[in-house]
C-alpha cells in the first residue's frame, strides 16, 4: 500500500536537517540506562559490546595508565579508533582535549557519534571550551556541579557527565559530583522567580537556563556519571543518585575478569533499585581494579579541577 | 483500566511512559516477567537494539515475550524496538535474537552514522492533521515487506533526500506497529494515540 501524498512530493519541504538540538540530545536519550566503556583495542570493544555496552569510548590509554605513565595525553590516532568503529555495531565515542576544536573537527570527519570534551586529556585551552554548536556532531562534557554542566549546555553539550576522578577506581568524587548537581537543581525547583537571577549569578550560568531547571526539575539533558566506578554497587549507588547512565573507564578493563565485569556493571545498572539483582551479579566477579585513595593524590594530580 | 507497558531494560523508556499518559491511558515500565504478565499491550523503546536483544535473553523476557506477541499482544518499537520486532535484520550481528512478529526485512543503521542523523517532515497513513515531524537517530529502515505489512510512512520520494528517497519508516501488521525515528521525543503525541487506538479497539486483522 503506497503512502499516501497530499501534496506532490517535489513540492515538499524536505529539510533533512542534520545536527539540531533534538537530534544530538536525542542520540543521548538513547543511551539512557546504559554503560559506556573505555576501550583500547578492538578486542576490548567486542568485550564491551558482548556485555551489553550501550556505546564504547576509544582511546589509546584509560585514564588510570595516562595517571601512571604521567606526560601530555591528547586525542587517540584516527586509525585506531576507526577500527574500533569497523570492530563494532554500537556508538563509539572519542575524547578531544578540552578546548581543542581541530581534535574535535579530526574526530567528527571520522565519523564518531559522539566527542567526549574531556578533562582525562591535557586541556588544550585555559579559557575556552569547544564551540560545540558548530559541529554536527554532539558532545558530551564533565562537570562536578550545576553552573559547571548549564555553562557547558551553553556551549552546545548535548549530554553532560558528572566528572567524579577518573582514574582511581575511587567512587568518592563521583558521589560528590553527582549530590551537588542533583541538590542544585532540587534547590533551584524550589525557588520563587525573582530569586532566580541570584541564583543565575551565584552559579555563574546563563539565566535562560537556570529557568529552564527549574521549571523542569532536571536539566535539559540526559546526565550520566563518571569517574571512579569499579562495582555493580558503585554503577547501582550512582543510578540510585540520579545518574540517568555511567561511563566506566578503568574499572572494567583494570580488573581481573573484564568481561564478567562489564556485564555485571550493566546488569546492576538496569535493575539498580533491586539490592538482590546487585547481590547476584556481584558474587565470583574476580580482583577490581586497584583503587586509589583521593587523599594520596596531590592537587595538581586532579583530573576534575581542569574546565571550569 | 488498559496498561500500556514499557520496556524499561534500556533506553529512552521515560518518554514512551509519558507519551502513553498523555494519550490517556495508563503506563507501566516492564522489567521482569512478572510484570510483562500484567501489561495489555508493550512498547519496545528506542535505545540500543544490541544491548536490548541481549537483557531480553539475559532478564528471561525473550520467550515470555515471545508468547505473548504470538497471542496477539499489541505492541509499537519506534527504532531499536522496530529493529526487534522485524523477522530479518541487515547489518546486525550474526548472534542476535529477533523477536520476529512483523514480516519484514530492516536495515540497521541504515541512514549512516550519528553525524547522519536528522529530523524532517513526513506524511503517516492514519495519522490526520498534516506531517509529523520525524527525527531520526543512527535509524533503521525497511527494505522489503511482506504482503500483510501495511506501509505507513516512507521518506519522501525526492532527489535531496539521496539514498533515503522512498525508503520505508513506519509499518504496521495486525496488532504491531514500528516506526523507524521517535515520535517519543517531539511532544506530538499523534503516533502514540494511533498506538492507543490499536490497544483500545483492536481490529482482528491479525
Amino acid at each position: 500500500m503506497p503512502a499516501e501524498k497530499t501534496v506532490p512530493a517535489e513540492d515538499r519541504n524536505i529539510d533533512r536537517q542534520l545536527g539540531t538540538a533534538r537530534v544530538k540530545r536525542g542520540m543521548a536519550e538513547m543511551l539512557k540506562g546504559g554503560v559506556i566503556m573505555d576501550v583500547v583495542t578492538p578486542e576490548q570493544a567486542k568485550i564491551a559490546e558482548d556485555a551489553g555496552a550501550v556505546a564504547v569510548m576509544a582511546l589509546e590509554r584509560v585514564p588510570a595508565d595516562i595517571r601512571a605513565q604521567g606526560g601530555v595525553a591528547r586525542m587517540s590516532d584516527p586509525d585506531m579508533i576507526e577500527k574500533i568503529m569497523d570492530a563494532v555495531s554500537i556508538p563509539v565515542m572519542a575524547k578531544a582535549r578540552i578546548g581543542h576544536f581541530v581534535e574535535a573537527q579530526v574526530l567528527q570527519a571520522i565519523g564518531v557519534d559522539y566527542i567526549d570534551e574531556s578533562e582525562v586529556l591535557t586541556p588544550a585551552d585555559e579559557a575556552h571550551h569547544i564551540d560545540k554548536f558548530a559541529f554536527t556532531v554532539p558532545f558530551v562534557c564533565g562537570a562536578t556541579n550545576l553552573g559547571e554542566a548549564l555553562r557547558r549546555i551553553s556551549e552546545g553539550a548535548a549530554m553532560i557527565r558528572s566528572k567524579g576522578e577518573a582514574g582511581t577506581g575511587n567512587v568518592v568524587e563521583a558521589t560528590r559530583h553527582m549530590r551537588s548537581i542533583r541538590a542544585a537543581i532540587r534547590s533551584l525547583a524550589g525557588m520563587h522567580p525573582e530569586e532566580l537571577p541570584a541564583a543565575a549569578k551565584e552559579l555563574a550560568a546563563p539565566l535562560e537556563l537556570i529557568r529552564e531547571v527549574a521549571a523542569a526539575g532536571s536539566l535539559p539533558v540526559v546526565l550520566f556519571t563518571a569517574g571512579g566506578i569499579a562495582t555493580p554497587a558503585d554503577a547501582a549507588m550512582m543510578m540510585q543518585l540520579g545518574a540517568e547512565g555511567l561511563f566506566v573507564g578503568s574499572g572494567i578493563f583494570k580488573s581481573g575478569d573484564p568481561a564478567k565485569r562489564a556485564e555485571a556493571i550493566v546488569k546492576a545498572t538496569t535493575f539498580h533499585d533491586d539490592p538482590e539483582m546487585v547481590a547476584k551479579v556481584s558474587r565470583g566477579l574476580g580482583e577490581p581494579m586497584v583503587g586509589i585513595n583521593l587523599s594520596d593524590l596531590p592537587d595538581g594530580q586532579r583530573l576534575a579541577q581542569r574546565g571550569w | 483500566m488498559t496498561v500500556v507497558g514499557v520496556l524499561g531494560l534500556q533506553g529512552d523508556a521515560r518518554e514512551h511512559l509519558r507519551a502513553v499518559r498523555e494519550c490517556g491511558l495508563d503506563s507501566a515500565l516492564v522489567r521482569r516477567p512478572e510484570e510483562l504478565a500484567e501489561v495489555d499491550a508493550l512498547i519496545l523503546p528506542g535505545g540500543e537494539s544490541t544491548t536490548m536483544s541481549r537483557l531480553l535473553v539475559a532478564f528471561d523476557l525473550m520467550e515470555p515475550l515471545r508468547i505473548r506477541l504470538a497471542e496477539g499482544m499489541p505492541a509499537y518499537g519506534s527504532c531499536a524496538g522496530m529493529i526487534l520486532l522485524c523477522r530479518e535484520i541487515l547489518d546486525g550481528r550474526p548472534d542476535r535474537r529477533q523477536l520476529a512478529v512483523i514480516d519484514a526485512v530492516v536495515r540497521r543503521n541504515a541512514f549512516g552514522r550519528q553525524v547522519d542523523s536528522f529530523e524532517g517532515d513526513l506524511d503517516f497513513v492514519g495519522v490526520p492533521g498534516g506531517p509529523v515531524r520525524a527525527v531520526f537517530i543512527r535509524a533503521p529502515w525497511v527494505e522489503q515487506v511482506g504482503c500483510g505489512v501495511e506501509v505507513l510512512a516512507r521518506v519522501p520520494d525526492v532527489a535531496a533526500a539521496g539514498s533515503a528517497a522512498g525508503r520505508i519508516v513506519a509499518i504496521r501488521q495486525g496488532s504491531v506497529l514500528a516506526t523507524a525515528f521517535h515520535p517519543e521525543l517531539t511532544g506530538d503525541r499523534r503516533v502514540h494515540q494511533l498506538f492507543c487506538e490499536m490497544v483500545t479497539s483492536p481490529v482482528g486483522c491479525k
